[in-house]
């Protein structure tokens, strides 16, 4: 056997550790002997357990490839201090959901160890898509992720709603996968390679000067536009998620308001920034576009909002509006300010949702934002985080949002586009009209029937953690910006 | 002159049975016709010198997923006539959109621009068949070059699997299973019975 043809595995180590502990883990649940209720849920605690365990170590693999860019397989994998930063988001934002998961998949009968396996596949499929330098592997773990998002989206299979939000999501989830698959094709096809470091070449401005736009590629990076637009829900493509997010068990929300965010805006900016970022001219004013879209429709949609799991949808949508104003930018700095600004969004969605999942009276779950009048009374300290919580969305200084949105307004008027930070300042003070509801709710209005207490020991502890870095990040930011800094400096290397 | 005949004949016999696959009033003949197209197109593949295409062509397709079509199709007992029944009504429309797609892709095409770059790259990676066979080099180009993701295939073939289970595998009671451990531990002590019988009378 010729060893030396053996690929170099180091960069791929976080990957293949992930996904070896995803098949033991798949095996032990498989030869656990099932069928009485108690033994079932023994399993699944069992595997939750083990899966928190390996979604904190595989940072510490991937920190181990900190400081260096390696391309592993010819060309198809990355990693880079860029990769390395968001890993370790997504990672977190996993391990939090996961945590969080246990207690309400027990109360709801929803207690199967194919739950943490499928969570720690769809981790998988994000560090893939982060890693991917071409549009084949770029493919591969997206779908990897999206997959095994769809089947716990419909996990609760016995309720309508569930099910109702894992088909929708499969159904416009493929869509999106047909249009990123034309429109990859398209790049293909006019520039013989989907290696992003020959696109890059390829695409140069020099050539482009030199030979003129070819018409097929820019078709091409729309059409992957819009599928990755669809994937972090940003406007004309978001249709699906207050649908999925309020159907989907809370657990499964919160899993899809932070990791999958997080590595598909990663992958975005992998992808515009990198292969195609001489042709910034060309793409620029669509992300303008959705840019503003995903920040007035999350601010004005969910001003009516009754759910408190829609509202945090149409949040996440104009969330992702404020980062991507960043990607408007197309430079480092932009890169650098959205990576803070999701590692904030990281920490506060999080919290949000530990206090969502919270809300529980008699055991079930309750959704609605009235449900939380009086919480103050009742609750005092959960009321507390939640309002950290809000303000910092809302951007109220000194909390951790109001210096995510601040990176990016920063980074946005130095690249002088005064009118796109016009119009994130206006749309952020009219989103924070429904934070402050929720906060008024809480502290000025009287309960009608307290929720449940105890909290769960998990939910509390992840809430207190979360909230002590919103609200302490600005003793400290120097060490996020720095590293946000390296991180996104390795995107303009060449 | 052979080579241009077989072409003709292999490509006219594709193009008439693909035509009669979706014309077909029966959807098993249908079916059938797709089968044709199938074996056609393998020998297409054939006298383009893709001979590892050709077999996998009807292996996998002739042999596994026109099969299975022929059971869905034989199982469901769709109602294909009463599916096509507002096919005239939309046929214009669909025509004019079919159209401006066209003339879309004309003109997409029209401004196709070759710079050298790409085209050196175009010709680079296929090995010529002279060097190598067809299956040797697919080999090479899926468990060498793409193993990565021949085995990020293998595990998304893995979450739909894990998928398919959560989402319909449900423990049934009463449902009487083969248990082959009980079936081998059985020995004729405890499953035979050996009576007596009177002569003229029942048990």
């Amino acid at each position: 056997m010729p060893f030396e043809n053996l690929p170099d595995l180091v960069p791929v180590l976080p990957e293949i550790f992930l996904a070896l502990v995803i098949m033991s883990l798949l095996m032990f649940g498989v030869f656990q002997r099932g069928g009485r209720a108690e033994t079932d849920v023994n399993t699944f605690r069992v595997i939750s357990w083990m899966a928190v365990v390996t979604l904190i170590v595989t940072p510490l693999l991937v920190l181990s490839l900190a400081g260096s860019t390696l391309i592993g397989f010819g060309g198809l994998f990355i990693s880079d201090p860029f990769s390395v930063f968001c890993k370790i988001l997504v990672l977190i934002g996993s391990a939090g959901s996961l945590v969080m998961a246990r207690n309400f998949l027990e109360e709801h009968d929803m207690a199967r160890f194919e739950y943490p396996v499928l969570v720690v596949f769809a981790t998988l499929g994000m560090l893939m898509m982060i890693s991917a330098n071409d549009l084949i592997s770029l493919y591969m773990g997206l779908e990897m992720q999206s997959l095994s998002l769809y089947v716990i989206a419909a996990f609760r299979r016995d309720d309508t709603r569930s099910t109702e939000a894992g088909l929708k999501y499969f159904v416009l989830g493929a869509v999106a996968s047909g249009m990123f698959l034309y429109g990859a094709s398209l790049i293909y096809g006019f520039a013989g390679t989907t290696n992003f470091t020959i696109l890059e070449q390829v695409l140069q401005r020099d050539t482009q000067d030199e030979y003129g736009q070819s018409l097929g590629i820019i078709f091409g990076i729309v059409f992957i536009l819009s599928a990755l637009a669809f994937k972090v829900s940003a406007v004309p493509f978001h249709m699906w998620t207050p649908d999925v997010y309020e159907g989907a068990p809370t657990p499964v929300t919160a899993l899809f308001a932070i990791a999958p965010k997080i590595a598909a805006l990663a992958l975005f900016m992998r992808v515009m920034v990198g292969p195609f970022g001489d042709l910034i001219s060309e793409w620029r004013q669509i992300i303008i576009f959705i840019s503003v879209g995903s920040m007035l429709l999350g601010a004005l949609a969910a001003i009516n909002q009754r759910n408190i799991k829609r509202m945090m949808a149409y949040s996440s949508i104009s969330h992702v509006g404020f980062a991507l104003m960043g990607l408007a930018v197309g430079h480092d700095s932009g890169i650098r300010a959205i990576l803070v600004y999701l590692t904030i969004y990281l920490f506060m969605n999080i919290g949000t949702f530990a206090c969502i999942l919270a809300m529980r009276r008699g055991g079930v779950m309750v959704e609605a934002i009235d449900e939380l009048a009086g919480l103050g009374k009742t609750h005092p300290l959960m009321a507390a985080a939640m309002t950290v919580f809000m303000f910092s969305m809302a951007g109220i200084p000194p909390l951790a949002g109001f210096f995510g949105k601040l990176y990016i307004f920063l980074s946005v008027i130095q690249a002088e586009l005064y009118l796109l930070a016009v119009i994130g300042v206006l749309t952020s003070v009219v989103g924070s009209f429904y934070y402050l509801r929720v906060i008024r709710l809480m502290y000025f209005e009287d309960p009608d029937e307290p929720l449940d207490r105890p909290v769960s020991r998990e939910i509390s502890l992840i809430a207190t953690l979360a909230g002590l870095v919103t609200v302490l990040f600005f003793l400290y930011p120097d060490f996020l910006v720095l590293s946000a800094a390296t991180a996104s400096s390795a995107l303009f290397l060449n | 002159m052979i080579e241009a005949l077989a072409f003709y004949i292999f490509s006219s016999i594709a193009v008439a049975a693909a035509f009669m696959v979706i014309s077909a009033r029966n959807p098993v003949h249908s079916v059938l016709f797709l089968i044709l197209t199938f074996f056609n197109v393998a020998g297409m593949f054939v006298i383009l010198g893709a001979e590892f295409l050709a077999m996998i062509l009807v292996v996998v397709y002739v042999g596994a997923v026109a099969v299975l079509f022929m059971f869905v199709v034989m199982m469901l007992d769709i109602n294909f006539v009463e599916l096509r029944q507002g096919f005239l009504n939309y046929l214009p429309i669909g025509s004019l959109i079919g159209l401006v797609m066209l003339i879309e892709l004309a003109t997409l095409f029209g401004s196709w621009v070759v710079t050298p770059v790409i085209a050196n790259r175009g010709l680079m990676p296929t090995p010529s068949p002279d060097i190598t066979t067809n299956t040797h080099a697919l080999g090479n180009i899926v468990y060498t070059h793409y193993v990565y993701l021949f085995q990020a295939a293998g595990m998304i073939l893995l979450v739909a699997m894990i998928g398919a289970i959560v989402l319909t595998h449900r423990n049934r009671p009463g449902v009487k299973k083969q248990d082959i451990g009980r079936q081998l531990n059985r020995n004729p002590a405890n499953s035979v019975e050996i009576r007596k019988v009177e002569i003229g009378k029942g048990i």
